[in-house]
Parts: structure tokens; sequence; C-alpha cells
């Protein structure tokens, strides 16, 4: 196993306590940070480190922070993004079940480095007994003095909060985050005005995955210099990738940035090789909504490099080479799994999780799921396919927020790398009617 | 300011937005299926006003790499932006009129809307002659918001402008948008009646069937009828409103639209549903008619915007 920087005490004991966490040297940070650095000698040191947002843009965090109005004596607030609900990804779960003080260590010094009075937790409702693990950390912080008024005599106060989503996957984007925090629908907000000007209660706030903020303890711990000697290129650090699908050994796995894929895959200290011998098909390696990739470009880049997992590698020519990291959803298919299906089963979670706030989207998202529906039961036409395209190309790039991109992206790269699946299913219907089917390449296409 | 849009300049105070700008211009003005000027926070849901920014300032020169929504982007000093004369931005605007038509009920033959229907005039510019929709349309339960609108959901937009409506002319709204996605549906809880002196500003600001007039309900086409412009002394409006005559009987009363199809003013509910004899008016004149009405057919007024002749002449792309 390489560096690992989050996941590192994960198996020690009582680790989730705050006595076994500090034994284990945690809250370092604070006696380091605290009184000793001013914020934006902290806010220097993630931008040093290049951390990059984990959750699936990508944006340096660094320079996230750096947006952050400061010119208004409004309160700022720092919200730390728990709704992890994108369909392959599990892996702030782990973190804030097993090691919630490490986000709470976070939290503290990135709030301190914002100057927020106040920073909450917004944690998805289907994660309700996490949030009651997260809550008995924080009491614990409190009664330490890590929490609370002149934490650790700096004068530096902070009161921090964790707060249910109702089960939303739209509040997971920032702006409809804050909406929901703050008590109403959780529909998208339009930008501009960006949330670091305008953002919760009309102040200036900034909204980090949980990853990145749990990152930037070991980056005050080590120096934001030596964070950024490991991994590739602009993807420093480590990053956690929740492994799924047919893969022998699934779980989350910390990696430093720049293994290659297939080593990735292959090796047993991941994934562990395909589950029953079977060859690989196709990859999703950022989460549902970034588009899939075929095996003959899951290995390789498109100039022949071994494609890497970093941002840059994994999004190589594009879409229409490659792909994102995203959120580090990693999905693999075997080859018998049918990709019409899967991509009708993405699409009818996008369907269900559209707010309803924007045309293309309310009325796109719908659309997609039932043509895909179709197709994959046998009742779809030759120009469904086509027309599939169409309605992807209309939701893309035209919404208020990146859910329709979200929704428009798998859609579009199963088209475009798998067509000859969909036209199977539109070729073949009786082949496909029962649920278990498989599409065959070798089966001969002129016997029907 | 200077802004230029579709190749025309034009000096705008700052704050201005495009789609403002557009109208100052008044030519190829992006259409608007849920801005309303007269709204605070409207805008931005319906995407059928999106243009391309093709040179974002004179400071900072890049093209915004996405379409943007002309009713919520401000304009920016040396900004250029492509309206008609973008083919991206036509095929965006033929998407989003396809998934708005999609799932609305296009019973323009029965609805009291027609004629005078923000969606019609969209669809007839930028919508294709045949749905390529081929499953049942989304249809909802009628619902009874009171004695005096007719909620028709089915042919809702969600353009949400009824719930500003409510939330910045009324004391307290009670109607507003519950569910979400394709589900979601304008609706009172538990079907309470709306009731409050402007409530009837609902029907105006409704760019589609969705809200009509009850009093008013298969009374004649628009067209049949025949606005002029009236006031009398209100004690909680302007007064100011447009009479719809059919012979010389008041079919109609609404408030006073401009050329965007936008009220001047809103108007109380005691003007619009209980006052329809000539007797209860002064009147003023016949009213100009909106560029939105197809009664300016007949007269030659209202023109299909026409695309950019310079995109006529290139051959095209795809």
């Amino acid at each position: 196993m390489g560096v690992q920087l989050l996941l590192e005490h994960l198996n020690k004991p009582e680790i989730n306590t705050i006595d076994g966490y500090i034994k284990q040297g945690g809250y370092r940070t604070l006696d380091k940070v605290l009184g000793k650095m001013t914020p934006d000698e902290v806010t220097e040191e993630v931008k040093t480190a290049g951390l990059r947002g984990r959750g699936g843009a990508g944006f340096p965090t660094g320079m996230k922070w750096s947006f952050l109005d400061k010119s208004t004596d409004k309160p700022r607030y720092l919200l730390c993004n728990a709704d992890e609900s994108e369909p392959g990804t599990f892996k702030d779960r782990l973190l804030m079940e097993k090691i919630p003080h490490l986000l709470i260590e976070g939290m503290i010094v990135s709030s301190y480095a914002l100057g927020c009075r106040t920073s909450y937790i917004y944690i998805r409702g289907e994660y309700m007994f996490i949030l009651r693990i997260l809550e008995k950390a924080i009491k614990e912080a409190y009664a330490k003095g890590f929490l609370g008024e002149n934490i650790k005599g700096s004068g530096y106060s902070l009161d921090l909060y964790v707060h249910p989503g109702a089960g939303a996957y739209i509040c997971g984007e920032e702006t409809a985050l804050i909406e929901s925090l703050e008590g109403k629908r959780g529909n998208p907000r339009i930008k501009p005005p960006f949330p670091a000007v305008s953002g919760l209660w009309g102040c200036p706030t900034i909204v980090n995955n949980v990853e990145s903020i749990a990152a930037v303890v070991p980056i005050l711990n080590m120096g934001g210099s030596e964070y950024a000697k490991i991994g590739i290129g602009r993807s420093t650090g480590t990053k956690l990738i929740s492994a799924s699908g047919n893969i022998n050994k699934p779980g989350v796995y910390e990696i430093e940035l720049g293994l290659p894929v297939e080593e990735f895959i292959y090796s047993d200290e991941y994934c562990g090789g395909i589950k029953g011998g079977l060859d690989i098909k196709a990859c999703v390696p950022g989460g549902s909504s970034v588009p899939i990739l075929p095996k003959s470009l899951l290995f390789k880049e498109s100039n022949g490099n071994p494609r890497l997992m970093s941002y840059e590698s994994l999004s190589e020519g594009g879409f229409e080479t490659g792909s994102m990291l995203g959120s580090g959803g990693f999905i693999v298919y075997d080859e018998k799994q049918c990709i019409v299906k899967n991509t009708w089963t993405f699409a009818r979670f996008y369907h269900h999780e559209s707010c309803g706030q924007c045309s293309p989207c309310r009325e796109g998202t719908i659309w997609l799921d039932k043509v895909l529906y179709n197709i994959e039961h046998g009742l779809g036409k030759e120009s469904d396919i086509d027309l599939l395209w169409d309605i992807q190309h209309g939701i893309e790039g035209n919404t208020i927020c990146p859910l329709g991109d979200a929704a428009a992206w798998p859609v579009a790269a199963a088209i475009r790398h798998f067509r000859h699946e969909f036209e199977y299913h539109v070729k073949y219907p009786h082949r496909v009617k029962d649920d278990d089917h498989v599409y065959q390449p070798e089966m001969n296409y002129t016997t029907a | 300011m200077k802004v230029t849009i579709d190749d025309i300049s034009i000096d705008v105070p700052p704050g201005t937005t495009i789609l403002e700008a557009a109208r100052m211009i008044g030519e190829n003005v992006p259409p608007t299926m849920c801005y309303y000027s007269k709204l605070e926070g409207s805008g931005g849901k319906c995407r059928s006003c999106l243009v391309k920014v093709t040179k974002g300032s004179e400071k900072d020169p890049r093209p915004m790499p996405k379409l943007v929504a002309s009713c919520r982007t401000n304009v920016m000093d040396g900004m250029e932006v492509k309206n008609t004369t973008s083919p991206e931005v036509l095929q965006a605007r033929k998407s989003v009129t396809e998934f708005l038509l999609i799932n609305h009920p296009i019973d323009c033959p029965v609805c009291d809307q027609a004629g005078e229907c923000d969606l019609q005039d969209l669809s007839y510019e930028h919508g294709l002659s045949k749905s390529r929709y081929d499953f049942k349309k989304r249809i909802f339960d009628l619902i009874d918001i009171g004695e005096n609108i007719q909620m028709h959901m089915t042919r809702c937009i969600m353009c949400y402008r009824c719930v500003m409506v409510a939330d910045q002319l009324t004391p307290e709204r009670v109607h507003g948008v519950l569910n979400r996605g394709e589900a979601s549906e304008i609706s009172t809880y538990i079907q309470k009646a709306i009731d409050n002196e402007f409530s009837g500003n609902m029907i105006d600001v409704c760019p589609v069937g969705a809200l009509t007039d009850k009093t008013f309900r298969f009374k004649s086409r628009v067209w049949f009828t025949k606005p002029v412009y009236a006031h009398r002394d209100c004690k909680t409006c302007s007064g100011k409103v447009t009479l719809w005559y059919q012979g010389a009987e008041v079919l109609r009363v609404t408030g006073r639209k401009n050329k965007w199809h936008e009220v001047e003013e809103f108007i109380c509910n005691d003007c619009r549903f209980h006052k329809k004899n000539t007797e209860d008016w002064v009147i003023e004149s016949a009213a100009t008619i909106s560029r939105h009405s197809v009664i300016s057919q007949n007269l030659n007024v209202y023109e299909k915007p026409v695309i950019h002749k310079k995109l006529q002449e290139k051959p095209k792309s795809e």
C-alpha cells in the first residue's frame, strides 16, 4: 500500500473516541495552527499543497478559499458537504463513521483559516446513524475545549453543528445545500452570485467536501510542500476511492494519485481483479455521473500512455476518449454486464432526483428514463438511439446546476462507446426480454 | 457600458441584464417563459432565453463556456453576445421548446389562454411540427383553488411566476411547489383556496393556460374580443386596466400589458372579477396590442422573428 494519510489509523483501537484519536496524534494541528499561524498562512499552505476538491469537480481548495469575500463584516460560514449521494461513492461514510474526529479537526482548522465563527456539517438524511456518531464526537470535542469559546486559549472561538438533509441527491449541489440548510426547498440557486460572495443567509460561504476538509489535517501536519510531493502533476496527495462492481475486493481504498488504473483493478492490494476470473468490459471511474470508459480506453490513454488514477489522466482527451475522476466512485463491469441496463439504472436515478426547477432537466430526465426503459425491455425503435443522443444533447450545459450534465453524460458515453449494444437491443428485442440477458458480441447478427 | 448583441451595439447602465439590453435594442429579443421584470428573483428556470457570450468583457475577453440565461446574467463592459446568430443557441432553444412541450397537453382549442400564450409563440418560432415523444403525457388531477381562478396544472410549465406574485404582492402565500422533478406541481397545501385581494394577478403572469379567469371561462376566444383601456377609482389598486369587449359586453378585465406581455401595474380582484359593466369604468382609448397576441396577426403587426441573415447564408453545419 502507498502512503496512507486519511485512513492511516483506521483500525487502531478506539479511534472513534477522542482519547483514542489523540493517542494517534490527533488534534496536533490545533496547537500548531491556532494563534500561531495567521489564517492567510493556513490558506497559503493549502494552496501550496495543491489540494483539489474531492467532491467531484476537482476545483483547487486553496483557491476556492481565497475567493471568500473578506471585504464585508458579515459573518462567514464553512459548510461541510457530507451529502454523499452519488451512486457508487461511499468514501465519506467510512471516514465519518470510523474516524469522526479527523473531520472535526479539519473543520476547526479550516474554519480558522476562513475566519468562521459558526460552521455546519450538512449530512444526508440516510446517514442518520453517522449523524449520531458525529454529534457524540462534537460533544467530546466541546468537553475537551477544542470547540466553543476561546479554543485552547488562542482567542479563537468556533461552534460546530451537524444538520441532516431529508434525502435528496440535489442537496449535494452547493447552492441547493445552502437553500436546504436555510430551511427552504432544496432548489439550486442561479449563479452568480457564487456562495463565496453570497451564500448561507446572504453571507460569504465556502462549501467543501468531507474528504477535502479531512485532507487539510495531514497537509498542516506535514506541510503543504511535503504533501504536494505525493501524487502526480497537478493531482497531489491521496484520494479515497470507493471501489464496487464485479471485483474481488470491493471497498474504500486510499490511493496515491497517479496509480495506474490497471494496477488498481488487478493488484491484490486493491480491487484484486475481476470476480470469477471474467474479463473486464467497462468502468465508471468517478461515480455514476461521469462517462463510462470501455476496456479499450480504460488502461491506455488515446496516445498510448498508461492511464493513471489522476484528475488529468482520467479526463485525457475530453469525453471522446476520457472520463473524470469525479468523487472516486469506481464501478467495474465484467463482460456479462449489460450496458443498456446500467445506463437505464442511472437515468432512472437522475429522473427521480431532478428537482424540477429548470425545464431541460425536469422533462429531459424523464424522457431519457422512458426511452431507455423501452430499449432495455425490447420495446425500442431504431430511431430511439439518435433520439437519446438528441435528448442528452439538449440537457447538457443548458441547466441551472450540474445535475443536468450528470444525467446526460452517462447516456452520451454509453452511446458513444457501446452503440452496438443499443443496436443489438433494438434489433433483437426477444433476446433482451428476460432480466438476466447478456449482450454477446460473438452472436451471429444475421440470424435472428 | 457597451454591449453588443447580434452585431448591434448599445450603451446600457451597469446592472442591466443581457435580456433587458436586448429589449432596449428591440430586435432579436430572446423569448422568456419564466422571467418577469416586475417580479424580483424571477427567471433562469425555463432556459428558453439562453444566449452565447462570445466575449466576456473588455477586461476579460474569454467567452463563457456554457450558454447563459440572458435574463439573469448582467452585462459587462464590452460584452459580445450571440442570440439568433448562433446555431448553438437556436439548437438549445429548440431543445428547450421540445422539452416544454412533451408533457404539455397542447389543448389549445379548448384553452382560454390560446391567442395570448407565450408557449404558443415559442413553439411557433422554435418548435418541431411533430412530437418525438410517444409516451403518455403527464396529467394532474384538477384541484379547486377558489371561485375566481381556474387552475389547470397539466398545462403548467413551472415558471414559478405565480409563486413569486404571491410572495411579493400578498401578505401570505398559501400555494407553492410540491414534490420534485417531473412530479412537481403548483398546489395549495391540502387544497386550500387562494383567497386574497391580489390573487387574480396570478392569471396575468401565467405564461400558459394553467391559471385562467373563471369569470371568462369558455366565453369567447380572445381574438374575438376587443381590448380597451379604462380606469376607475379603486381604493386598493391603481385601477388602470384593459377591458375586453365583445359587442357591448365586458367579458374580461385584465391588467395593462406592455410589449413584452408583462402587466404594468397589478390590479386587485375587485376590479378584475366584479366590475364587468361599462358604467363602472372611464374608457380611455383602444388598447395597443401586445406583440404576442395572435389578434395582431390579423393586423400584420406580428412577425415571425427572422433568423439572422448571416446564418441563413451559411451552409448548414450539422
